[in-house]
């Protein structure tokens, strides 16, 4: 147990750190790269009670597609400048999040403290009832294995349920990005300099004209 | 509380004990020693590698390519890394300073870390892959690590290397390394999505995620080679596999990351000196790597013929490095033969081909699986999947396609005329 405990520990502060750079930092991309840290951290914690499934996930889900589509979209729409954060986009909005702040902490605080009562407080009485999960032989099996067991089973409605969610997820994007035909206003035409298009040459005679005079 | 407090100070007394007697025991030293092996033989590696793509490629355009440095020119590489070392580190104004020193080594530690749980020795005829040889009691295994999450390591490691060259395209506050790395981003991102998908197969058939366990469900077929996942998996994975994997590594055909005609040199255009050597060294790193685990899913890893019963583990060391070498080649040979995608043809190819054939495949091999477990007859289980699969899905989604592409031009028309 002590090794766990020793990696417990430097994971906690790396997770801690991440957390804190992620509301503290002014450049998004830095948060961004803060949050990775704090989903590395949690995929360490996850290694450090046996959960290698997991922590797979965890990198690969949070870290390898999510947090990348967060980068994208900040890259891709040019919020590269640090945001003025005096303004406050919503009033109100800053003393009800330290309220609700507060009150997830107090939350969290109680649960460990009445769970510390009994002992541990790092949650190892669930992990440890997971991990009793045997094979026809009697012999302990993988936690890949018990994680399949258990979704496959027990979980099975939730499991389908959740992948129900995202396939309406994906559809309502593809939905929203959808263009739909004669919504937009038709882009004016674009001529090369010197042409005319037959339908209306007057007007863009006319339009050439005032332009000219204009340069002159 | 105050309970639980000692309970974890004399548990970290504990671990400082054990912690000196793992290290005097040798266990430690011994996982060292591993990692350094590890590490010097990708250093190397990466430094043939260079050499023999030049030499190849060379050889196919009828040119004689490096031939100064050393015999055949095999040091060039060590050259130029030399030069490379002495030359000026230039960071642009523009640039994000901290990002921008940070992204080589996102790079290169994902390419690093993806080796590690790639069999490269061993003999697997036990099931086991074990061996013991030096300290007699000790078996161990020719991998650096061997976690029950196994080669999901490396999915989740491939999607950790993006970031080094997201963010080396955008920390260099320059538009052309930007316009790399988004490009180098949305592809990676998917062909990893086909990458998993070939993948899951493999988990099918060999019912784990360790690839000391994905080996040995390997072994044992008919002239050394009849196990071997690709017979078993009828070839389709393979492919995939290879194809969304030389995208993955951002190699030619798929090379519009760096694309030189139109965006000079990509994510590392801005990068000088030692920084761009090691995007350098993780590019090729991951091609070695991407070898080895194509190997190991497909070919058996270390299988193959043991002759001699005393060094039984060297020629599953021997096998592995032919049938990398062999990948190598043929990583080369796409670079000296095959023209560069369009970027419209590269995501096409990804999202409408790739990833609804590895989808399907994955269905037809699951019910052969299931067929198999229950004792239904196989063969007409898998062809019934087969049939649905591919006689009535593929046509409903390519016509799916069809539909939406007429829309959509039909819409353009209506809006530009």
């Amino acid at each position: 147990m002590g090794l766990q405990l020793f990696s417990f520990l430097i994971a906690g502060v790396i997770i801690v750190a991440g957390a804190l750079g992620v509301v503290l930092s002014k450049h998004p991309v830095h948060a961004a790269l803060f949050l990775i840290q704090t989903l590395f951290g949690v995929a360490v914690e996850f290694l450090v009670v046996e959960a290698h499934f997991l922590a797979a996930i965890q990198v690969i889900v949070y870290a390898g597609a999510i947090v990348i589509l967060f980068l994208f979209v900040i890259m891709l729409l040019g919020v590269d400048n640090a945001e003025d954060l005096s303004i406050e986009p919503i009033i109100g909005q800053r003393p009800l999040a330290a309220l609700s702040g507060a009150a997830i902490f107090g939350l969290l605080m109680t649960v460990i403290f009445s769970a510390s009562s009994g002992g541990r407080i790092t949650g190892e009485g669930s992990v440890s009832l997971a991990l009793d999960a045997t094979d026809p032989t009697g012999e302990v099996l993988p936690n890949v294995e018990q994680l399949a067991q258990v979704i496959f089973t027990d979980m099975v409605f939730a499991f389908e349920v959740t992948a129900i969610l995202l396939t309406v997820a994906v559809v309502g994007a593809v939905v929203m990005a959808r263009r739909i035909p004669g919504a937009l206003q038709p882009l004016p035409e674009v001529l090369p300099i010197g042409e005319f298009s037959t339908e209306d040459q007057g007007e863009s005679t006319a339009v050439a004209a005032t332009e000219e005079g204009e340069e002159h | 509380m105050i309970l639980a407090q000692q309970q974890y100070l004399e548990e970290f007394d504990w671990f400082v004990d054990r912690w000196w007697t793992a290290w005097l025991g040798g266990d430690v030293l011994f996982l060292l020693g591993k990692v350094v092996l590890i590490f010097a033989f990708l250093l190397v590696s990466v430094m043939l590698m260079v050499w023999f793509e030049r030499k190849v490629v060379s050889d196919m355009q009828h040119r004689i390519g490096p031939n100064v440095a050393g015999p055949w020119g095999i040091l060039q590489t060590l050259a130029d890394g030399i030069k490379l070392f002495f030359k000026e580190d230039i960071t642009p104004d523009g640039a994000d300073k901290r990002i921008f020193k940070l992204a080589p080594y996102l790079s290169l530690i994902p390419a690093f870390l993806m080796f590690s749980v790639v069999p490269i020795g061993g003999d697997f005829r036990n099931g086991d892959g074990a061996t013991n040889f030096f300290w007699g009691d000790i078996p161990f295994r020719l991998q650096l690590v061997d976690p029950p999450m196994g080669i999901l390591l490396f999915l989740a490691m491939s999607g950790l290397g993006i970031y080094g060259v997201m963010l080396a395209g955008w920390a260099s506050g320059s538009k052309y390394p930007l316009l790399g790395s988004v490009r180098a981003s949305a592809q990676m991102v998917s062909y990893e999505a086909a990458l998993g998908l070939s993948l899951a197969t493999i988990f099918l058939v060999s019912g784990s995620l360790r690839t000391s366990e994905i080996v040995a469900a390997q072994t044992g077929g008919a002239l050394f080679v009849g196990g071997w996942n690709i017979w078993g998996l009828g070839f389709v994975p393979f492919v995939i596999f290879l194809i969304a994997g030389t995208a993955e590594l951002n190699r030619p055909p798929f090379d519009l990351v760096e694309a030189e005609q139109e965006l000079v040199g990509g994510f590392h255009t801005e990068y000088s000196s030692l920084r761009f050597s090691l995007f350098f060294l993780a590019e090729f790193m991951n091609v070695v790597t991407m070898a080895g685990i194509i190997v190991t899913l497909f070919f058996g890893g270390p299988d193959g013929p043991v002759l001699t019963e005393t060094l039984g583990w060297a020629w599953g060391m021997l096998w592995f490095f032919l049938k990398v070498l062999v990948f190598l080649f043929i990583f080369v040979w796409f670079r000296a033969t095959l023209p560069r995608l369009r970027y419209d043809q590269l995501m096409d190819l990804g999202w409408k081909v790739l990833i609804p054939i590895a989808l399907g495949w994955f269905i037809v091999i699951a019910a052969r699986e299931v067929a198999d477990v229950e004792g239904w007859p196989v063969i007409p289980a898998t062809l019934i999947a087969f049939v649905l699969v591919f006689g009535l899905g593929a046509p409903l989604l390519m016509g799916a396609v069809k539909n939406a592409r007429r829309q959509r031009l039909e819409s353009e028309i209506v809006e530009y005329g």
